[in-house]
């Protein structure tokens, strides 16, 4: 496809600053002025956000390709803090006019004629967690349709009753900048790939369908260790299983949750809830408990945004701060928050590079990156066996919180009974609610078999998204409200 | 080709502090390729000349790496648009708000909200914010529409402690396309603080089946499974529950659900659909007959039927199947009376979760809300789920009230239902 894109021969942090410089004339000193514009009524700090998207994505159906879509969208985003207090503003106009009247804009948050000094800025360079050699927005539209192709024929072969098979393979690759009033200038470039098979499973009159994906920060290396057949197979024996799925157990009871998707309970029970914003505002069920028990001594929880390659990872954070790996709770205690720059300077900690933003439309915030728990000691076969009765939790379709109860959800939609140690039956879709300390006290076994769920995760707050991995070995939780309809 | 363009502006206070503003116009540009039958659609913000013929010519070779798809295309048939001066669909003075009376709004709120009970401990936020936006939509079968929407609300989070840190909170708003309309800050204030107030104390409480009252907060969301049920999309797709299902008998004949996209300033209202058809008023319920699934002209090719200009569309993708305004409309019972015909069962005020399978109508959410005895509310229950089927669910709707409130694009009132699955201890 010819080029509004950027034609660049390498993909990195410089790749992204010499984009903005060279299409747009954003240099260090067009950055020295807005920066003064921003602080012009007397900020404390103001940082600049610039973003370059670039998305392709093809929709496949009835074993043919239905739509091919993309586009690309630029832009500004100006932030201005004066104490607690955001000024934001954007603009998708990069002319040197349209930026200055957005920072113009930001600055109106304050009133003061103590203006700040000139800005010097100077280049850093972040760690290099997802280069790859092409972005698959770069490779022709043919190697991508074969490896479409693979998938529908693996699913329709699964089983006779796959009537139906939907397809999506989504693209971007986003340049990003970020110049702030102390002096930094950082820049990254994300690449993120995105593919997903749904089966429709049809016996009679019976219906079912089941979604499987995954992706990350890769090219299209990414099938290499994920051939779509398997993901195609593993949608398609899904549904296929639902089809015999009795009525799921409502009530209080043991279950099991295997290793990988799972970590989708503790981006909900514990990750939103450790965003240092809530704990700041005390409006989390854990503000005021570092130092306190929070989980099972068996509990290790991290947020680690520096896991090559994967989903939630980042290189910088979007207010220009390093990924790191943080440990949430060691041992069962809680050890901190996930911090942006406003929570980091009221905690009087380093920011923990979790200031992620959906786009330049949006301000950052204290997010996730990629959560899990460490491993244990207990093998899979121990924890199934030592339930009588419960349930065994594989595939998740997804999760919600309330951050200041505490109280979870997450929709099991590959889910199976536990009769007498052994996996029996499998169950229609059913939700699980907990509340966040409480179960993770319940967490009794700890697998030893860790596992990083696929790339399909995306997690949404205040109305922003932001790609998150998660991860966990098997694990048991002695007692949480499942929500079946079999008493 | 479609044209997005608008503006935002919104304030956040808590606990009185200025906590963000932000203000900002943008626009953006889509459009659909068809070519030979193969789609593609793009979208871009960059305007400038060259840009843009760049733009077209790389969306048109995009549309090779498509297949023919005999059900693409524009409609044939049903272009026009409603004369928008009968919708009242912009509110001309919703820009004269200054940021200085944006934050006294919200503070106002806010503090209504702590001086209505002391036991209000803390605050989420309250915010005040409004969007204009304008619409332009052209096709080469001749169609041109523009359209201009306003819209605002102010909206409040408030807490209360309750053991073991917990907080209770829960948040109010109003919101409307014209602000002369909001209901006023003191209001908005106070009911958020009742209600997170009287959640303190919350438990779980045994596993059973029991009958449900379903506040609006609540029962607007079961509207829209329906209405996402009956979306043509899933018709061609052979994944709804509604399958089979055009023309039977299967609700209860209180159930009478429309999507009314005519109804004067209201939030979902519009004078043209996502393809450039007519805006009209669909039945999707008369009196438990399910009348009919909502098409766009692909859905409506692909199953053989017509569009119910039901088509939206948004600048990035191609058109698809949504709703305008969606009714549960209003039956005669008060809430009052929908709450004192229970004598042992579950207030819903609150859904937590997406755990709802439209194939096959399996509904399984988080919950929270009060346990009703002998008629009257009597504490309050969180941690729980509710669980049925939709099938079920419609046909067991025993009491629909008369309260409805259009603070949103999907309304409905407070509904009795014979019972679902509570599960808690």
């Amino acid at each position: 496809m010819g080029s509004p894109s950027p034609q660049l021969s390498d993909y990195s942090a410089e790749s992204a600053r010499a984009l903005f410089r060279t299409r747009y004339g954003v240099d260090e000193r067009v950055l020295t002025e807005l920066l003064e514009v921003a602080l012009g009524r007397g900020g404390d700090y103001a940082d600049l956000y610039f973003e370059h998207r670039q998305t392709s994505s093809i929709a496949f159906e009835e074993s043919k390709v239905k739509t091919a879509g993309g586009g690309i969208t630029q832009g500004l985003g100006v932030r201005v803090l004066s104490g607690d207090s955001t000024g934001y503003a954007y603009t998708e106009d990069l002319s040197l006019e349209s930026m200055r009247q957005a920072a113009a804009t930001a600055a109106k948050i304050c009133d003061r004629q103590d203006k700040v000094g000139p800005v010097d800025i100077a280049e850093a360079t972040g760690p290099d967690r997802y280069r790859i050699q092409k972005p698959s927005i770069e490779i022709p539209s043919a190697e991508k349709l074969a490896i479409i192709r693979r998938a529908d024929e693996a699913a329709r072969a699964y089983d006779p009753s796959i009537t139906r098979v939907n397809i999506s393979f989504v693209e971007e690759v986003k340049h990003v900048m970020v110049a702030t009033s102390d002096g930094r200038l950082m820049a990254d470039f994300q690449p993120m790939l995105r593919f997903n098979v749904q089966c429709l499973s049809e016996v009679g009159n019976s219906r079912q369908t089941a979604v499987d994906g995954g992706g990350g920060r890769l090219g299209m290396e990414y099938f290499v260790d994920h051939p779509p057949e398997a993901i195609a197979r593993n949608a398609a024996r899904q549904a296929v299983t639902l089809q015999k799925g009795v009525e799921a157990p409502a009530g209080y009871i043991p279950v099991v949750l295997s290793a990988g998707e799972s970590g989708i309970l503790l981006h909900e029970a514990v990750g939103h809830g450790l965003e240092a914003d809530f704990n700041r505002k005390k409006t989390s069920n854990y503000s005021d408990r570092v130092g306190q028990p929070v989980a099972s001594e068996l509990c290790t929880v991290i947020d680690d945004g520096t896991i090559n390659h994967s989903r939630g990872t980042i290189n910088v954070d979007d207010e220009g701060n390093v990924a790191k790996k943080n440990v949430l709770i060691e041992n069962g205690v809680l050890q901190g928050y996930l911090q942006d720059r406003i929570s980091a300077k009221h905690f009087g900690v380093e920011a923990s590079g979790n200031g992620r933003r959906e786009s330049f439309r949006h301000y950052p915030m204290p997010r996730m990156t990629n959560t899990y728990m460490l491993p244990g000691e207990s093998t899979p076969e121990e924890i199934i066996k030592s339930v009588k009765k419960g349930l065994y939790a594989k595939a998740f379709s997804g999760g919600q919180v309330n951050i200041s109860k505490g109280d979870f959800v997450f929709s099991v939609t590959e889910g199976y009974l536990i009769e007498d140690g052994e996996v029996t039956h499998p169950v229609k879709n059913v939700n699980i609610i907990g509340n966040g300390p409480d179960t993770l006290s319940k967490v009794t076994m700890v697998g030893n078999d860790f596992e990083l769920s696929d790339g399909r995760w995306t997690c949404g707050k205040d109305g922003q998204s932001v790609p998150v991995g998660v991860g966990m070995p098997t694990v048991l939780v002695s007692g949480i409200t499942v929500g079946g309809t079999q008493r | 080709m479609l044209i997005g363009a608008g503006t935002e502006f919104s304030v956040t206070i808590r606990k009185q502090e200025v906590e963000n503003i932000v203000e900002a116009s943008s626009r953006a540009l889509g459009l659909r390729v068809i070519k030979g039958g193969r789609v593609a659609v793009s979208y871009s913000s960059d305007f400038t000349p060259d840009a843009l013929t760049q733009f077209v010519a790389d969306t048109v070779e995009r549309a090779a790496i498509s297949d023919v798809d005999e059900a693409a295309g524009l409609p044939d048939e049903g272009y026009g648009q409603v004369d928008p001066a009968t919708l009242n669909l912009l509110d001309p003075d919703i820009e004269d708000m200054d940021g200085d009376r944006a934050i006294e709004l919200a503070r106002r709120c806010e503090q209504a909200g702590f001086d209505a009970d002391s036991r209000i401990s803390n605050s989420g936020g309250a915010g005040y914010g409004y969007n204009t936006g304008l619409r332009v939509l052209v096709n080469t079968r001749g169609f041109s529409g523009i359209s201009r929407g306003s819209g605002c609300s102010l909206s409040v989070e408030l807490m209360a402690d309750d053991a073991d840190g917990k907080k209770q909170n829960d948040y109010w708003y109003t919101a409307d396309r014209f602000f002369k309309n909001l209901e006023s800050p003191e209001s908005v204030g106070k009911k958020a603080a009742e209600r997170a107030v009287r959640k303190i104390g919350a438990r779980k409480v045994p596993t059973r089946e029991v009958p449900v009252v379903w506040d609006p907060m609540v029962s607007r969301t079961l509207i829209g499974l329906l209405a996402r049920s009956a979306s043509g999309e899933l018709l061609y797709r052979r994944s709804s529950f509604f399958l089979d299902m055009e023309g039977q008998q299967i609700g209860s004949p209180l159930l009478n659900v429309v999507d009314d996209p005519l109804m004067p300033g209201k939030l979902g209202t519009r004078s043209f659909d996502g393809e450039g058809l007519i805006s009209k008023k669909n039945e999707l319920f008369r009196e438990g007959t399910f009348v009919q699934f909502l098409l766009d002209t692909y859905t409506a090719r692909k199953t053989g039927r017509a569009s119910t200009h039901s088509a939206v569309r948004g600048v990035g993708g191609t058109p698809s199947v949504g709703t305008s305004n969606l009714l549960l409309l209003p039956g005669s019972s008060t809430p009052g009376e929908i709450i004192a015909s229970v004598s042992d069962g579950l207030y819903l005020t609150e859904l937590l979760g997406f755990g709802d399978n439209l194939t096959t109508g399996d509904f399984s959410r988080g919950a929270a809300g009060l346990w009703i005895e002998n008629g009257q509310l009597s504490y309050p229950v969180s941690e729980i789920n509710v669980s049925g089927n939709l099938k079920d669910m419609i046909r067991d709707i025993e009491m629909v009230g008369n309260d409805i409130d259009y603070r949103s694009s999907t309304v409905a009132p407070t509904i009795l239902m014979k019972r679902l699955m509570v599960s808690g201890l």
